[in-house]
């Protein structure tokens, strides 16, 4: 048994120990929106975030969860309206789609530790989040647009 | 003459012998019926409980290899040069476990290694280190156990092959490595020094795994603190042959040791984790600044403190080495791809959840094996920092992507020489570690 919270909501779930987390999130408890990609941790389309940092859930066992606070696409915000989406869908970053739920989290773990990102400090922190689309430079475009907004939502308030 | 001479030998010899045996020997401590709970103060109960977590009374008194076992009913197995050694059970049951001991024989336990009916126990249990516990701890941890769930639990036989399973022989080594009796207070330091040297060195025995041991098992008294494999891993020096460039302060030793974080060395994993989470996590906050002024003393932290902000600055540096730009190095490609994301660090200080390599215990020590241990196994939620995991790259990596990884990182993520046999220690570490299943899609 592993109990943990799930966007807010505590999920118990009774699977072994070493069951990938990803499968948990998208097999047990039913979200979909992380993707499988590479299963070893080299693509970033699993991420999600576990205490608030960004982490790659097809690597993480379910054992290393216990207690933890997830948080995955789908518990950003509850209309899809998080910053990030939104400069993510004013840019049209995506093509295909299918690494971008991965994508977004980086990127909003990325923006809390450097709210300011310089294009050296986000290629550093989204090298692990693969785009065979190759939209990483609106990617970075939508970054940045995201860092802004915030500072003048700062600057506003 | 030479009869003479032989006989006086002989009878030198005897005397020895016999003055040994008395030494050695002691009697049992008659068996009494188990002390109802309601013998003990309900305060005396939990400060038991909160000493028995900082001495780490169940990490070696329950059973982790197989089913797990009921916490403190022992049958944990412990692997020594002698061969296993399984733990006792040390709840309250009469048969198989403490049930019928009095606070005489666990006293005597504590401080000499004695067992109620009279035999040597093994130094496994650190009773060399529990020896400098004042009577009133003793007692006190003594209430807490009595009190437990008694379960009725065998442990099963030692492995300890010839000569070394004759128990007699323990009452040899305690006359070279004992030192019996509470710590005394050490007058050139302040209170604090002195309750920190009490926990450190009684209690909490950091140095039963921080010190290398010597043939018979015992911590060698000609260096302490210098390191130690322990349990497939390494448990590093905590004196000033500590290799990190930044020096453990009383500040970082707090912070590790009550959260299970240093910032500007890294987290605590492996057997470390449960003596942070399950042990001094429990003891007031002003004991675990006890310890960590008292191990900062240790590795004289405040003469060698003046060069971090140089040793800082050239972390952070190397922290972006490789990473921007396009890339050919295939191996910085690994750290990239799988690593960065999480340990990458810009500006002058690491950020706060985001451990940087370039300043990090494992890869500054002499050998990769917690390198390994940390990228095969990853850190779960209940070890390290308590809020966070880091994930298993056991599928990820073969042995020659980690001994690529490792040479990388320690080629530019620290000034120390080269490790060799990286992929050979690699395959060591794994074969330690359970494989997890693949994830595979579906």
């Amino acid at each position: 048994m592993t109990t943990f919270r799930l966007n807010g909501r505590e999920v118990t779930v009774d699977v072994p120990g070493d069951t990938p987390l990803l499968w948990v999130i998208r097999d047990e408890v039913g979200l979909t929106g992380t993707k499988f990609g590479c299963g070893i941790g080299m693509c970033g389309a699993c991420t999600i975030h576990i205490g608030g940092r960004a982490t790659r859930s097809c690597v993480t066992p379910i054992s290393a969860a216990e207690g933890a606070d997830i948080t995955t696409i789908e518990g950003i915000d509850p209309e899809g309206n998080h910053p990030v989406q939104q400069v993510w869908r004013e840019i049209q970053v995506p093509q295909c789609g299918y690494c971008q739920s991965g994508q977004i989290m980086q990127a909003i773990s990325l923006l809390k530790d450097y709210p300011s990102p310089t294009d050296e400090e986000i290629d550093a922190v989204m090298a692990g989040s693969l785009c065979r689309c190759m939209t990483y430079i609106r990617i970075r475009e939508a970054i940045k647009k995201a860092a802004a907004t915030a500072r003048g939502d700062a600057s506003n308030g | 003459m030479i009869k003479r001479i032989a006989a006086a030998i002989v009878g030198i010899g005897v005397a020895g012998g016999v003055g040994f045996l008395a030494y050695a020997w002691y009697p049992a401590i008659a068996p009494v019926a188990p002390p109802p709970p309601s013998s003990f103060s309900a305060a005396q109960i939990e400060r038991g409980r909160v000493l028995a977590a900082g001495g780490y009374c169940a990490e070696c008194h329950t059973r982790t290899d197989g089913k797990r076992g009921v916490e403190l009913a022992g049958d944990y197995k412990m692997d020594t040069p002698f061969g296993a050694i399984f733990s006792s059970n040390i709840t309250p049951d009469p048969e198989t476990g403490i049930g019928h001991w009095s606070e005489a024989a666990f006293r005597r336990a504590m401080r000499k290694g004695i067992s109620r009916d009279g035999t040597q126990l093994f130094p496994a249990f650190p009773f060399d280190h529990f020896t400098h516990m004042t009577d009133q701890d003793i007692d006190d941890v003594y209430a807490f156990l009595m009190t437990r769930e008694p379960v009725h639990s065998v442990k099963r036989d030692n492995t300890v092959g010839f000569p070394f399973n004759i128990r007699l022989e323990q009452a040899g080594w305690k006359l070279l490595f004992l030192h019996e009796g509470p710590l005394k207070n050490d007058p050139s330091h302040d209170a604090e020094w002195n309750r920190g040297a009490y926990l450190a060195e009684g209690l909490s025995h950091c140095s039963a795994c921080h010190t290398p041991r010597n043939l018979m098992g015992a911590e060698k008294a000609s260096a302490p603190y210098d390191g130690a494999p322990v349990d497939n891993w390494i448990a590093p020096p905590l004196n000033e042959h500590n290799p990190t460039p930044v020096v453990w302060t009383e500040d970082e030793y707090f912070k590790y040791l009550r959260f299970g974080s240093a910032p500007l060395h890294g987290s605590a994993a492996g057997p470390m984790s449960p003596v942070v989470h399950g042990g001094l996590s429990e003891m007031p906050e002003s004991d675990v600044h006890a310890i960590a002024h008292y191990l900062a003393d240790i590795d004289h932290a405040s003469t060698r403190v003046s060069q971090d902000p140089k040793a800082i600055a050239w972390a952070m540096q190397a922290s972006m080495k490789d990473l921007v730009g396009p890339q050919v190095n295939p191996n910085a490609k690994l750290y990239a791809g799988a690593c960065a994301a999480c340990h990458a660090n810009a500006g002058p200080q690491p950020v706060e959840g985001r451990p940087d390599l370039a300043l990090n215990n494992a890869l500054w020590l002499d050998e990769p094996t917690n390198l390994f241990q940390v990228i095969l196994r990853g850190i779960g939620t209940t070890e390290g920092i308590s809020t966070v995991s880091m994930p298993s790259f056991y599928h990820s990596f073969s042995d020659a992507d980690l001994a690529r990884l490792a040479a990388y990182l320690r080629a530019t993520r620290t000034t120390l020489p080269p490790w060799t046999d990286l992929e050979k220690k690699a395959a060591e570490v794994r074969k330690t570690l359970p494989a997890p299943p693949v994830a595979s899609s579906h």
